[in-house]
């Protein structure tokens, strides 16, 4: 027997790129679709690299296909909006080596901005879909990918949701096939899309789109389970599973590709049956289209466009059937909180000392908006941060923004954040930026970037140096450098750069405190003698300080990591090592 | 088998996804079918985690829903209470007797319940245990939740030399002993 491995489904995505004989891959971190690249990193035979956003992974992939081996790319559902100009030229241009890109979408938003459903993007760029419901499928499926990527000259959109990236399940664990790598040829008209090349691209696509809807009634991915006829479901991905809890006795049309969808098989398959529903989670995208064919089917009027599905809501849906549950308790919420020895906080709490607003962007210090820091005001995308503040300025005058400024991580200022001040530089903005330099990607688990001098396999690199870049390749002269724990210099700096009539950048420095690098120092206790309750420290809203009932301060030793923030805001020497 | 569900909830940073993988582990090493699903990403920056493990002849759904669960195992006392209706009417609540206060306690918005374990006991069949106290007797705090894991494993369908030994591929090999040292405090309470 091969050997089965429990497997987290990004990284039986992983597992499925190396047996699929894949040779390159790229990638910008983004939950759920990170653990992809940290389990790609395991297999030698693979390069591998985080790239600064999901439009240069996207293009480092197309390159590598174009030159003739099979490559994947992988993102975060909103990452795809960023990769989709290329995205929707390369559906043009095809593929020479296989190329498909993962796109995880998160219904429920546990990690996210929004609930976008990815497939709408794969149908407006005209490219296929293929969508595993479990670890195993994902391991399977992923080398059908690259498969129909190469039969159709096509690069190849494979969906997962949260639910899939970050279960285990059973996974069997075969050899990598001997990788392709075909020779590169000069194809003008295929590869130079300006309009001349591209009008003739066109109808390919459609051809390409059409036969794939024919077709697809033989792929294996997609398959009729047929039961009892009185329930019929077409549904893929996740909902499959709560299809298979809820309702045993149904017959099933499971796709495993969700676009094109094959048009005569569910025509067959809706006769088959008494009454058909359409199961799929977020955005009507198969519904609408079996719909438009005339086909009575039931979906959204029942179930909704929010959230993630499960079997009880299916059972509750569909077969009106309630279980009888206790109730929930009514207890205070447990929001995800800035982790004790953040250099957020510190930042955050002087910003809010000096009651200014920040414009936000995406990473833990969107934590920032929450009280009783409650400093960041606006989160839109990655990079926002600058360009909205910009935006603000022009809108309202300078005088309007003395109070406001940008805030944004090391990572996400080398993803799209230095586009917007070149922008405000280039366009004579007066905006303060404020470079939260944690020297990683937080969020997403610490993951390196260009600013960091380590790669994704781990190669000491050179790092790209965040003063010089703003100072001297943008040319900003008022770009400074402050320790993130050293408050007064940072209040000082903040004062004197909000006040400048010109764009200024503050560097704000301190590794996160979940950095292995970063070891913690000697934990803080309190002198309950010396502390006359003033509860000053509990300002920066640090969770290593409580207050019991009887109004005494404590610091829990296990949480601590010794960063002094409260120790500074004690005028009664109470905070000790 | 019909399908045994388990949970385990905590706070983000509490170690609940390594003691889900040796959940896993044992599992598999019995032979089941087995499916798990954990939470990455924002939610684990201290905020209330949760992860599910099922296991039997063929699992489809990775999620435990409302009142299902077999077990559900709390590293933290008011987390047992967020999730207590998930538990079926026979099932086994094994808590760690320890309070992480959310932050909206911290800043006085809201209280932290009194009297929780006593409520849960009214209802549920409770295991409780001050592992924080039990771990810091071995000398690692870190070890908590595996003395959690330990009460736990009483009802579960597995033997003890079994998870010893999945113990002992899970976690990183210069904890091997003080993990399996802990394991047997939680299992001997």
């Amino acid at each position: 027997m091969s050997e089965k491995k429990l497997m987290l489904g990004n990284e039986a995505i992983a597992r499925g790129a190396y047996e699929a004989g894949v040779k390159v891959s790229a990638a910008y971190p983004g939950t759920p679709s990170t653990e992809i690249s940290e389990n790609i990193v395991k297999y030698e035979e693979i390069y591998c690299e985080w790239s600064p956003n999901e439009k240069v992974a996207m293009e480092v992939a197309i390159g590598a296909s174009m030159a003739g081996v099979r490559s994947l790319v992988s993102m975060k559902h909103v990452g795809v909006n960023v990769a989709s100009d290329p995205l929707y030229t390369v559906s043009y241009i095809g593929v020479s080596g296989g190329l498909v890109l993962v796109a995880a979408d998160d219904p429920g938003m546990y990690s996210s901005q929004n609930e976008q459903d990815s497939r709408a993007v794969a149908r407006a760029a005209h490219i296929p879909v293929i969508e595993p419901s479990d670890s195993a499928e994902a391991k399977e499926f992923i080398k059908y990918a690259y498969d129909i990527s190469e039969k159709y000259d096509t690069p190849v959109m494979f969906r997962t949701t949260t639910r899939i990236a970050h279960s285990q399940g059973l996974v069997e664990l075969e050899d990598r096939c001997e990788p392709i790598d075909i020779p590169y040829t000069k194809n003008v008209a295929k590869n130079v899309m300006m309009p001349g090349n591209a009008i003739k691209r066109h109808p390919v696509v459609e051809a390409r789109e059409k036969q794939m809807a024919i077709d697809g009634a033989d792929f294996p991915i997609n398959r009729i389970e047929m039961n009892d006829t009185k329930i019929g479901v077409i549904t893929s991905g996740i909902p499959y599973q709560y299809v298979k809890e809820a309702l045993p006795t149904a017959s099933v049309l499971k796709l495993g590709c969700v676009n094109p969808l094959p048009k005569q098989m569910i025509i067959d398959f809706s006769k088959k049956v008494d009454k058909l529903y359409i199961i799929e989670e977020l955005d009507p995208i198969i519904e609408e289209q079996v719909k438009s064919w005339g086909i009575e089917c039931t979906g959204k009027e029942i179930l909704t466009i929010q959230g993630e599905y499960s079997t009880n809501m299916l059972k509750k849906a569909i077969l009106g059937q309630e279980l009888q549950i206790e109730q929930k308790a009514d207890v205070p919420v447990r929001p995800p909180i800035l982790c004790p020895g953040c250099p957020h906080r510190s930042t955050f709490y002087t910003l809010n000392k000096l009651k200014i607003h920040a414009a936000g962007d995406i990473g833990c210090y969107t934590l920032g908006a929450v009280a009783p820091l409650s400093v960041v005001e606006t989160t839109v995308c990655m990079g926002s941060s600058i360009s909205t503040l910009h935006g603000m300025e022009k809108a309202k005058g300078k005088e309007y923004i003395k109070d406001w400024v940008a805030v944004i991580g090391d990572s996400t200022f080398m993803h799209t954040g230095v586009n917007s001040l070149m922008n405000m530089f280039y366009n004579q903005g007066t905006g303060t930026v404020l470079i939260l330099d944690n020297s990683t990607t937080g969020m997403t688990g610490h993951q390196d970037h260009a600013a960091t001098g380590k790669t994704l396999r781990g190669e000491i690199v050179p790092a790209i140096d965040l003063y010089k870049l703003c100072h001297d390749g943008i040319g900003i002269e008022n770009t400074r450098i402050v320790n993130a724990f050293d408050t007064k210099a940072l209040e000082a700096a903040i004062k004197e750069e909000v006040a400048r009539d010109a764009v200024s950048v503050i560097i704000v420095q301190a590794p996160c405190a979940l950095l292995k690098s970063n070891k913690p120092k000697p934990a803080f206790h309190i002198d309950t003698d010396k502390c006359k309750r003033c509860y000053m420290c509990m300002k920066p809203a640090c969770p290593a300080i409580t207050k019991a009932d009887d109004g005494t301060v404590s610091i829990n030793a296990t949480m601590c990591n010794g960063c002094g923030l409260c120790e500074g805001q004690c005028k009664f020497g109470a905070i000790l090592r | 088998m019909e399908t045994k569900n388990i949970m385990i909830v905590g706070v983000g940073g509490q170690g609940t996804l390594l003691t889900s993988r040796i959940l896993g582990g044992i599992t598999i090493k019995a032979g089941f079918d087995v499916k798990l699903s954990e939470v990455h990403g924002m939610a684990q920056r201290g905020g209330s985690v949760v992860t599910f493990v099922r296991y039997g002849d063929k699992v489809n759904e990775p999620i435990v829903e409302e009142g299902q669960a077999d077990v559900l195992i709390a590293f933290e006392r008011l987390e047992a209470l967020r999730y207590a209706h998930f538990l079926k009417k026979d099932g086994v609540l094994v808590v760690n007797d320890q309070r992480i206060d959310p932050m909206p306690v911290v800043i006085g918005a809201a209280k932290y319940p009194e009297g929780i374990i006593e409520e849960l006991e009214k209802k549920y069949k409770v295991l409780k245990v001050n592992a924080m106290e039990e771990a810091l007797k071995l000398g690692n705090s870190r070890t908590f939740n595996i003395i959690v894991l330990g009460m736990a494993a009483k009802h579960m369908d597995f033997k003890k030399e079994d998870w010893l030994e999945v113990i002992e591929n899970t976690v990183p090999p210069k904890t091997i002993d003080i993990n399996k040292q802990a394991f047997e405090v939680g299992y001997s309470l």
